[in-house]
């Protein structure tokens, strides 16, 4: 287990570094909050979903919503690393004719299972797809990652409630909860908390972990594949902009791309572990 | 189920009766309901397959979107609710998540236009066809009577991508037998005339026939149009009908802006210009009535066709 999770986190600095890059080419797009969420989707990724990059419309596939779409970057990223597109595409992230578009589109990049970026619409889209599981019988998970600054959208406890009517435990949700939106702090801008006490009154079994510790991960992930007739949400406490220290905690770097230089130091703290 | 021509009979009875139909021929057929399933008679899908039906609640965003997410694992998505809301309170979702990836989501709102009458005007949906057409991709089908409804709901499961079918909370006389066919993006020449084109959809349609009786009784013979499809817009029958008549009156259930009359405008303003009268709110919301007094009130009536047709024809000397 120490090895694979040593893999994990060598696999995760990777998809920062290309996080990045990308960014840094692209001149614009969003890093915070694609930090933020590196381990959760290295694991979901390379721990977790039943995915196939040579066959990215398998029927019987585990499914990602990125429901807080505009942080594409780091799941661009991880597709390029699967195998379904080339890592050199990563370079064509919001360029015109290109297939990353500024937000998934579910039709032009493959590996994408939906589109996304109009906040607040993930949760639902999942219910759907984990609805038709259940009719076709099959045994494919649906997993969502939802920003914290999106739980503000009324429609997110819209599907919680529906969530919970309809017992979807093939469902899992993420919270990537790093307490910044963009305007700035969840206290700020919308105070979430209790957030555990929210999920729990909708009904779903609430699980709250450190997001940057894959063991606790995908403990948690286990935890939520076992339970039946309930769905599951995990409160996953991050930093946003982690990994490189001048974005951690900082609400600019939100929907900002660094320059060439920070760029270069950025990289630097990655690969070194600063 | 058929329907006797002459009877009476709201299209969202037909819409219910004809998706029971449709769910037993095509497995894939799911429906998702906002808790007015008496009121869209989608109750009756529920009661016969429950397993492939979904009640999510007065929450119609949640509903589109859940859709959505059933099309994207290969589902034909019915989704019910009312034309206001389904084209307002879940308009992004339809834009962003049903439209933008082009799935099989077809919405089938009840009470479109002024048919829920005496409920007023946070029920009447008389914007929906100029949301619903201005977004990339969409069909926009209204259908005249309950035979209609059957035949373009089953084409709509068949059709690739999203489609709005427009019904009627009110009923609607029956015009067409059920041997009629339907095809999407097709109008139907009702009745043949050469000096007006009346091109009317849904439940105006009967309206522009009793318009175009009246007429005839003063030696104007006027040409009526089904544009059950208002997008994509059936340009060939129009001008088949304005090369010969050399002017258009539209009747529709709605807005006189970007629905019926705005498609057949923009059309004829580049492809044909003639004058064109169009019969429908104009900057105004209705109130609430009784169906027949609403249209009179807001000028709308068979009188008020009439009118606009004898003005349309007037308007053919002064141009050119």
């Amino acid at each position: 287990m120490e090895k694979d999770i040593q893999f994990l986190k060598d696999t995760a600095k990777e998809l920062r570094k290309n996080i990045l890059k990308m960014v840094c080419a692209a001149c614009s797009g969003h890093p915070g909050g694609a930090l933020s969420a590196a381990e959760i989707i290295t694991a979901l990724y390379y721990g977790e979903m039943h995915v196939d990059p040579k066959n990215p419309q398998d029927p019987d596939r585990d499914r990602f919503i990125l429901s807080k779409g505009h942080t594409c970057p780091v799941l661009y990223s991880v597709l390029a690393m699967k195998g379904y597109f080339p890592l050199e595409e990563l370079q064509t992230l919001r360029k015109i004719n290109g297939r990353l578009q500024g937000h998934p589109d579910m039709n032009k990049t493959p590996g994408v299972d939906s589109t996304a970026g109009s906040l607040g619409n993930g949760l639902s889209i999942g219910i759907g797809m984990a609805l038709m599981a259940k009719l076709d019988k099959k045994s494919y998970r649906t997993y969502v990652l939802l920003g914290c600054g999106e739980l503000n959208e009324g429609l997110i406890w819209e599907a919680a409630m529906a969530a919970a009517k309809f017992k979807i435990d093939n469902l899992l949700a993420i919270v990537d909860y790093n307490r910044l939106q963009l305007d700035g702090t969840n206290d700020e801008v919308m105070p979430l908390e209790p957030l555990a006490d929210k999920w729990k009154a909708f009904n779903w079994n609430v699980i709250t972990i450190d997001g940057h510790d894959f063991n606790q991960i995908l403990g948690a992930f286990r935890k939520a594949g076992e339970t039946v007739n309930q769905p599951t949400v995990i409160i996953a406490n991050t930093v946003k902009g982690k990994g490189v220290s001048f974005m951690e905690n900082k609400v600019d770097w939100h929907g900002k791309a660094p320059n060439k230089e920070q760029l270069e130091t950025a990289l630097r703290e990655i690969e070194n572990d600063i | 189920m058929t329907y006797k021509t002459g009877d009476w009979i709201p299209t969202r009875d037909a819409y219910g009766e004809a998706l029971c139909e449709l769910g037993e021929k095509n497995k894939k057929v799911v429906v998702f309901e906002a808790d007015i399933s008496k009121s869209t008679r989608t109750n009756l899908f529920g009661k016969k397959f429950p397993e492939r039906y979904f009640n999510v609640g007065v929450a119609e965003q949640n509903e589109m979107a859940i859709a959505a997410g059933a099309a994207m694992c290969g589902k034909i998505s019915f989704v019910s609710t009312y034309a206001v809301f389904a084209s307002m309170r879940a308009c992004e979702q339809v834009r962003t998540f049903v439209a933008y990836p082009h799935l099989n989501v077809k919405i089938c709102p009840s009470h479109g236009g002024i048919t829920p009458a005496n409920d007023g005007v946070t029920h009447q949906g008389t914007e929906d066809l100029g949301i619903m057409r201005t977004i990339p991709g969409m069909t926009v089908l209204m259908p005249a009577d309950a035979n209609a409804t059957k035949k373009l709901l089953f084409a709509a499961a068949e059709w690739d991508g999203p489609v709005y079918l427009r019904l009627t909370r009110d009923s609607v006389p029956i015009i067409y037998d059920e041997k009629t066919d339907f095809t999407i993006g097709k109008g139907i020449l009702l009745r043949e005339g050469k000096d007006v084109t009346i091109i009317a959809l849904g439940d105006m349609v009967s309206k522009a026939l009793d318009a175009a009786n009246l007429l005839s009784t003063e030696e104007i013979s006027a040409e009526v149009i089904d544009m059950h499809t208002i997008k994509p817009l059936d340009g060939d029958i129009i001008l088949n009908s304005v090369k010969k008549t050399r002017t258009v009156v539209t009747v529709e259930d709605h807005q006189v802006e970007c629905g019926l009359g705005g498609a057949v405008s923009e059309f004829l303003g580049e492809n044909y210009p003639v004058p064109v009268r169009r019969i429908g709110f104009r900057n105004t919301f209705a109130e609430s009535g009784e169906y027949e007094l609403l249209l009179e009130k807001y000028g709308m009536s068979v009188k008020h066709i009439t009118a606009g047709c004898l003005n349309s024809i007037k308007m053919k000397g002064k141009i050119r």
